[in-house]
């Protein structure tokens, strides 16, 4: 959309990228120059608002940060002083070329691609395939890989993307472990509706701030202690029969049979009664339920038939059997209130309460829609039902090593109260809900990897059972960051954490090149910070970089850049093409697909490059079968010729936009490539929302005609029921291979206890593994960190009015810590871990659990970073929690250098470190610790604004301050 | 007569800080303005002119603490204090819609006008050296090339929760007249007199009502779970016995 | 509040401009009704104090300039009168400090002639010029006081002390310097002014104890609960949400620490009546005009604390919401 406001403003379309929430925004220019950007009352995920993030667009866009040319590193400087030179494109690619064909052509695996908050993995994934290497990863093992995995494998869809509390219909909200930036403005439009409504929101936190602020109740917790709240509510909704017992029967695999004969080799597994030679990616309808009337097992679902949860029987040939529901009731049996309270803080008897509040609301208070539907057993509903408890979770479960665990127990309470894709409930969006696990695998041997070739099998996966595992022979990794390996064997958005580790150390073997794409792996994105560091500029015994070539794209002077050896600048939001594919993560409704793009508002500045076309031109220089014909010419000449004409495979109708397909623009979701479908989005707000029937709206994992239509649009590869894994046989098939059982692909011995240990088909709760091998004694509070809603991660601290807002930051803590430690609000501390130490500021809150401290995330700053001055706030008074948090578990039984991550996800364990905290002496008032050496700037960044910015959009002073130049 | 004001509706607030920045780009290269200077934007201290803040407040002792957001700005008073001791005149209020303005052209920078605000809502610019503060957006609630919906001011659009209600306090049946009376919309600092237009929406709880004989109740599931008890024929009966 | 340098000199330099115009025109008056028991001051001293009153207010009228963003557009500062006591300020200070001047220049140049007989007394033109600056004189300090004192919120000023302290100590201060004025020009009159000094300090000493002593007790009106409308005895700001600072905590905190604050307070009273008054006493009794310019300067540097711990005391209501970063 183009409009003109008044003679001399034009008003453009286009997507915001100041988070990863990519809500609709229209930029207002003038002059060239943007001069206001708000949210598009058009869109559907942010009708029209705007985050603080969205609204200070403008400060990113001209921000003295940023990169303009691109640089490589001066001959006689070293690593991480950040001395470069400017240098052309033309000799960019040709460094990169050149370095790239003889990996590519030698050894494949020996290129690294891995990217931060992107928004492009089905681009940087399709990339690494195509060049043949399996060490390709997006930031989501850092992030909250716990979250997707713990409810993809339990529900087949999970948080923010994918799905989320349906708050429209929702009576009680419970919101667990969230901070404030997932999701963002749909997550503020939603709670202001749902509190306006008189719902009632409960918070379960360590910390009571944003969202948690405007809870009706907040319920403090004990940081890594969820899972065990989750399993005690489990267990009293079970034992008080506040369990949806409908929706578990027909919906979950409750009542279906496991085999209890420990003698048997299938011992753990469901009955049954025919095994097919090949099942495909779902769990065929194959097996049995104990019937009541009959007293005997009858195959699930059978017209009229009605399970047993609970109890024991025996089969004819007298095997023990139970229903899986049965198998948690006796697991939770020990997880009392009194244990949980123990455990958690929270007392047993709020425990119950929240239990009895979430079952009776959800059995009292049903919503009946009338919408007609038809299941997959071809059963007719005159109408969905809703149970209206609804939840949202994130990165507070998710960033523990139990987090895997407790996810699933969160999923399991979720399912059985039936809530699962019902109004009021938890709701699915497109492309989900996917089968348990969805069907893309990875490559499972060494031999995969092959010179010239494509990758067999995609980079990131779903392994179904151990022989989708990605291991050589010996069972030990092939990827660089051991994702898919019996160390982590579900990690299915890699270990991005461990990369630079395992790449210095040349465990398990070195890397060439690596290429990082908007990653602060120098900063806030590595844990163990200080010493990644060093690994980044360390050499070997012939005076080389350990890690050969190190190559960053970014479009602002991050401390990542300064240890690059080629810098590739990338451009801004405003100056590019991107889309929002369904290949990816798009921006679903609950009532459809909707996908979007950016389209750019401004040329690029200086030399600036997006990421995408640097991709495509180095695929088509290298002659990736995707991206040259079979003369070898380009294919494509530029992202969006791309964008437009890339089908998943030729003919197929699907690519990367599901809009105004067809010749002229007449398809949606599948069709042949049209060549318009730019201009298509451009004048649509840049979007596409597919609404779909409302009877297709709900009950998707079972929904007959949803999950045809999804069918047929290539949404998924089976229109089979996804039944809720509340007993998940997939994790059961890794402990049999732990114990020996099974056949097939076997860990090493040394891993062989901690797979047995952790790949429980049942939810479990374990203390977070570090603090397992720790005297926690010496580190009696937990030390988390929170993202503000006006700062997104560390994308912003060059951002002049969103600086202004967190210029540094404070360890804050409960007064009782500080008078324990002798020392007060307000004085320099030290936190030190096992790890390390850092000083900061402490600042009492009465907001905050005693036994924890915690802080914004990444508003600390290295000297000079991000076009800041030396002595900016975010250096000198800002301090980072990372340098403190390890990356790796100190060494073990099961092996040296094991990730600091979920044993089953490699999820980043940030939130589990401990730590204490004492009174800084008298010298060493004043500063936050550790301090660098100031990054310089770099050629073609802006002269230094100086005392005074009046920022005037329209006015013409700005579009060409930051030009670049050599 | 008109009295144009917003309601903060601090139920809703989660202090995100969208009103805050919405407004500093919309001001900042508004009609009006002249531009919004910022001081130190990338070094030491960064200070700027905002005309709203976003504030927190925690309320009460661990456990039993709320964390209050608190978004301040001008509050448009109907009798407003900083008006009067203006000796040049600049600060004015608007006898059409009440909204309180700077006249930046015949302000003289002398700050007598921020110290007779008890609220703090005025703010220098310290580039200009002139007085600055909110003015509800005077240059688009009134611009008609701009769809009704959107002729609000910046905060009250970018708002994602909606905590932001803009209309006329003296329409009885406007928005957010309904809203002060329905929810028991506040002035602050009523002490003085200053009878501010803007208006706050206090805290509301919802509370649980679960009630113990709910968990009593005849269609407990666990009732189907319950195994009829294996029949034996040959155990002994009373009817062995029995006459 | 922020003590601006630029205020206090203002405040303090016409402060003793007014008041030393008042014990000349007190001479004149007592001279022309004979209560001097016939002594004629010199007409020099006339003169030259006319000089130094218009010097002085000529001083405070440049260094109000310091306060304004915009001194350029400081014509526009008489504009609102009916309403602005700062307009007020702005009309009187440069009609009483011309007036003055008028009243000084009809002595330089000798043209004085009598308006009016009454009895025994002839009415000389500069009695009735200098009654009109007199008047004008008390009008400026009740502007100047009232500047402050119609703050309502501002409770430390809120009060009619306010402009009876503006009035005591610029009259002090402008009567010790006249009597450090009368003694450098040899005139008899020393005593009188010296006399005169001594009392209004002391006066001044009383009501300045008085208004401390009131605003020690203060209870502030506003409070967190006002502020934010929350009902609860414990409040606490955890940010502000500017953490680089803002205009409302440079403008509204004075930044010292509660130990410099305590000593300004004691330094005060010392250097603007104690020493002030002993150095009058000895200099009234030895005659010595250096000590007498000495109790001038001590009671004017007195007057700068006295002044900045006036502004610095002042608690804003607008503070409470400035309580932490």
């Amino acid at each position: 959309m183009t409009t003109q406001a008044n003679q001399s403003t034009e008003i453009k379309s286009t997507t915001c990228y100041m988070c990863a929430c990519r809500c609709g925004i229209n930029v207002h220019l003038k002059n060239g120059e943007v001069k206001y950007i708000e949210g598009n009352p058009d869109h559907p995920l942010n009708r029209g608002v705007i985050c603080a993030k969205g609204s200070s667009g403008i400060m990113k866009q001209y921000s003295p940060a940023r990169l303009t040319t691109p640089l490589r590193r001066k001959a006689n400087a070293t690593r991480g002083e950040g001395q470069f030179e400017a240098i052309t494109w033309e000799e960019a690619f040709d460094t990169l070329e050149t370095r790239l064909r003889h990996i590519r052509a030698t050894d494949p695996k020996r290129f690294g691609l891995f990217t931060g908050r992107d928004q492009m993995q089905a681009l940087t994934g399709l990339f690494a395939k195509q060049f043949g290497t399996p060490n390709y990863a997006a930031h989501g093992g850092f992030c909250s890989v716990n979250m997707a995995a713990g409810m993809i494998y339990t529900i087949g869809g999970s948080f923010w993307e994918f799905g989320g509390p349906d708050l429209e219909h929702a009576k009680l909200f419970v919101m667990i472990g969230t901070a404030e930036d997932h999701h963002s403005n749909p997550m503020k439009i939603e709670l202001g509706h749902f509190k306006r409504h008189g719902g009632r929101m409960i918070a379960i936190n360590p910390v009571r701030t944003g969202y948690a602020a405007v809870a009706d109740e907040w319920i403090p917790i004990r940081p890594g202690t969820d899972g065990a709240l989750l399993l005690a509510i489990i267990r009293e909704i079970i034992a008080q029969g506040l369990y949806d017992r409908d929706f578990v029967v027909n919906y979950t695999n409750g009542p279906e049979l496991v085999n209890m004969d420990p003698k048997n080799s299938e011992y753990g597994m469901f009955l049954r009664f025919e095994v097919p030679l090949e099942e495909g990616c779902f769990d065929p309808q194959n097996k049995l339920w104990w019937d009541r009337e009959l007293n005997k097992p009858i195959s699930t679902h059978t017209p009229g038939a009605d399970p047993f949860l609970t109890g024991e029987f025996k089969l004819k040939d007298g095997t023990p059997v139970k229903p899986s529901f049965q198998l948690l009731r006796e697991r939770v049996e020990e997880y009392t209130p009194e244990w949980a309270e123990d455990i958690t803080g929270i007392p047993a008897a709020t425990i119950r309460r929240l239990a009895h509040e979430m079952g009776i609301t959800a059995r009292d208070q049903k919503i009946e829609l009338p919408i007609a539907w038809t299941d997959t057993w071809g059963n007719e509903h005159d109408h969905v039902t809703g149970n209206p408890v609804a939840f949202h979770a994130m990165r507070g479960l998710a960033a523990h090593s139990n987090g895997f665990q407790s996810i699933r127990a969160l999923s399991i309470l979720m399912s059985l109260l039936g809530t699962i894709d019902r109004p009021g409930g938890f709701r699915h969006k497109a492309p989900y809900p996917r089968p348990i696990p969805p069907c893309p695998k990875t490559p499972t041997s060494p031999e995969d990897v092959r010179p010239n070739t494509p990758l067999e099998g995609m980079p990131l996966g779903w392994p179904a059972d151990p022989d989708d595992l990605f291991v050589d022979d010996a069972g030990e990794p092939v990827r660089i960051d051991k994702g898919f390996s019996w160390e982590y064997p579900l990690s299915v958005h890699g270990l991005m954490h461990n990369v630079i580790t395992n790449a210095w150390r040349g465990d398990p073997y070195k890397l060439d090149t690596l290429l990082i794409f908007m990653a602060n792996m120098a900063w806030n994105s590595s844990m163990n910070t200080t010493e990644v560091r060093d690994m980044l500029k360390d050499k070997d015994e012939n005076g080389e970089y350990k890690i050969p070539f190190l190559v960053v794209c970014d479009a602002f002077h991050s401390e990542m850049t300064s240890f690059a050896d080629l810098i590739l600048p990338d451009t801004t939001y405003l100056e590019r093409y991107d889309v929002m594919s369904m290949l990816d993560r798009p921006i679903s409704e609950f009532d459809g697909p909707v996908d979007s793009v950016r389209i750019p508002i401004l040329p690029p500045t200086g030399q600036c490059k997006p990421f995408q076309e640097v991709l495509i031109e180095l695929g088509s220089r290298l002659g990736f079968p995707a991206f040259v014909d079979k003369e070898g010419k380009r294919k494509f000449r530029d992202y969006p010729d791309f964008i437009v004409n890339f089908e998943t495979a030729p003919g197929s109708g699907i690519g990367f936009l599901s809009g105004w397909r067809g010749q002229s623009g007449e398809k949606t979701m599948r069709g042949a490539p049209n060549p318009n479908q730019w201009e298509q989005y451009a004048k649509n707000n840049c979007m596409h929302h597919h609404v779909m029937p409302r009877s297709y709206q709900y009950m998707r994992n079972w929904n007959m005609g949803y999950l045809q239509w999804a069918k047929s649009n290539g949404l998924t590869r089976h229109a089979e029921p996804i039944n809720i894994h509340l007993y998940s046989e997939v994790l059961h098939k890794f402990r049999r291979a732990a114990q020996g059982v099974s056949h097939g692909k076997q860990p090493p011995d040394r891993l062989r206890k901690r797979v047995e240990r952790f790949f429980d088909a049942l939810p479990f709760y374990h203390e977070p593994l570090e603090n397992e091998m720790i005297n926690k004694r010496d580190y009696p509070l937990s030390a988390l960190t929170q993202r503000p809603m006006a700062m997104y991660h560390s994308w912003d601290s060059q951002n002049a009015w969103l600086r202004q807002i967190h210029a540094h930051n404070y360890l804050h803590m409960h007064p009782s810590v500080g008078e324990k430690n002798g020392f007060e609000d307000g004085d320099w501390v030290w936190v030190e871990s096992v790890h390390g130490r850092v000083r900061c500021q402490a600042r009492y809150s009465q907001s905050v659990e005693p036994n924890t401290v915690w802080t914004w995330n990444a508003i600390g700053k290295a000297s000079g970073a991000w076009g800041l001055e030396k002595d900016a706030n975010e250096c000198t008074r800002g301090f980072l929690l990372n340098h403190i948090i390890g990356e790796e578990l100190p060494n073990q039984a099961e092996g040296e250098h094991l990730s600091n991550s979920d044993p089953i996800t490699g999820q980043a364990a940030w939130f589990d470190v401990r730590v204490k905290v004492y009174k800084a002496s008298k010298a060493e008032q004043g500063s936050t610790f550790p301090q660098f050496p100031t990054q310089p700037r770099y050629p073609g960044m802006a002269k230094p604004v100086g005392k005074w910015l009046t920022f005037i959009g329209g006015s013409g002073k700005f579009k060409n301050m930051f030009k670049g130049g050599r | 007569m008109t009295q144009l004001a917003l309601v903060i509706d601090l139920n809703v607030c989660v202090g995100c800080s969208a009103c805050v920045t919405s407004c500093k780009e919309w001001n900042t290269s508004g009609e009006s303005g002249g531009g919004m200077s910022d001081k130190n934007p990338y070094g030491k201290d960064p200070t700027g002119t905002f005309f709203n803040r976003v504030q927190t407040f925690e309320v009460g002792e661990y456990p039993k603490t709320e964390t209050v957001h608190f978004p301040k700005s001008c509050l448009h008073c109907e009798d407003p204090p900083c008006v009067p001791v203006c000796p040049t005149g600049a600060s004015y209020k608007r006898k059409e819609d009440g909204i309180v303005l700077v006249d930046y052209d015949k302000c003289i920078g002398c700050k007598y006008c921020s110290w007779a605000c008890p609220y703090g809502a005025r703010e220098i610019d310290e580039k200009q050296k002139v007085m600055k503060k909110c003015t509800l957006c005077v240059d688009r609630i009134y611009d008609m090339s701009l769809p009704e919906s959107r002729r609000k001011p910046a905060c009250v659009l970018a708002c994602p929760t909606s905590a932001r209600l803009f209309g006329d306090v003296h329409d009885p049946d406007s928005a957010v007249s309904v809203a002060i009376n329905e929810r028991g919309g506040y002035q602050l600092q009523p002490e003085w007199g200053t009878r501010p237009a803007n208006h706050y929406l206090p805290r509301r709880k919802t509370k649980a009502n679960v009630s113990d004989e709910a968990l009593h109740r005849v269609d407990n599931p666990l009732k189907k779970e319950e195994q009829r008890a294996p029949v034996s024929s040959d155990l002994p009966t009373l009817d062995d016995f029995l006459f | 509040m922020h003590p601006a340098f630029s205020v206090i000199f203002l405040t303090t330099l016409i402060g003793a401009g007014q008041g030393l115009f008042l014990a000349l025109y007190t001479g004149q008056v007592y001279a022309t009704f004979g209560v001097l028991g016939g002594e004629m001051p010199p007409v020099a001293l006339y003169v030259t104090g006319s000089l130094l009153v218009a010097l002085l207010m000529g001083l405070g009228l440049f260094a109000s300039f310091f306060h304004l963003g915009r001194p350029e557009r400081a014509w526009r500062a008489a504009t609102k009168w009916r309403t602005s006591w700062l307009a007020r300020e702005v009309i009187v200070l440069p009609a009483f400090s011309g007036i003055a001047v008028i009243w000084g220049a009809l002595y330089y140049f000798g043209i004085d002639p009598v308006v009016l007989v009454a009895g025994a007394v002839s009415i000389h033109l500069s009695l009735v010029v200098g009654a009109l600056a007199t008047a004008l004189a008390f009008l400026l300090y009740l502007c100047t006081g009232m500047i402050y004192a119609a703050i309502r919120f501002i409770q430390e000023w809120a009060t009619p002390l306010t402009v009876v302290n503006y009035l005591l100590l610029g009259g002090a201060s402008g009567f010790t310097l006249s009597a450090a004025l009368a003694g450098s020009q040899d005139s008899g009159l020393v005593t009188f002014y010296a006399m005169w000094a001594v009392i209004i300090t002391l006066i001044g000493f009383v009501t300045r104890m008085y208004s401390l002593r009131r605003n020690a007790k203060l209870k502030m009106k506003s409070s967190a609960c006002t502020a934010i409308g929350v009902r609860h005895p414990k409040i606490k700001q955890i940010s502000q949400g500017a953490m680089g600072g803002s205009f409302n905590t440079r403008e509204f905190f004075h930044h010292q620490t509660p130990q410099f604050m305590r000593m300004i307070k004691t330094l005060f009273p010392i250097a603007v009546f104690v020493l002030p008054v002993a150095l009058l006493v000895i200099g009234w009794g030895n005659g010595s005009v250096l000590l007498l310019a000495l109790a001038f300067v001590v009671q004017y540097l007195g007057l700068l604390a006295e002044r900045w711990f006036f502004f610095a005391q002042a608690n804003h209501p607008q503070n409470i919401y400035y309580q932490a970063t």
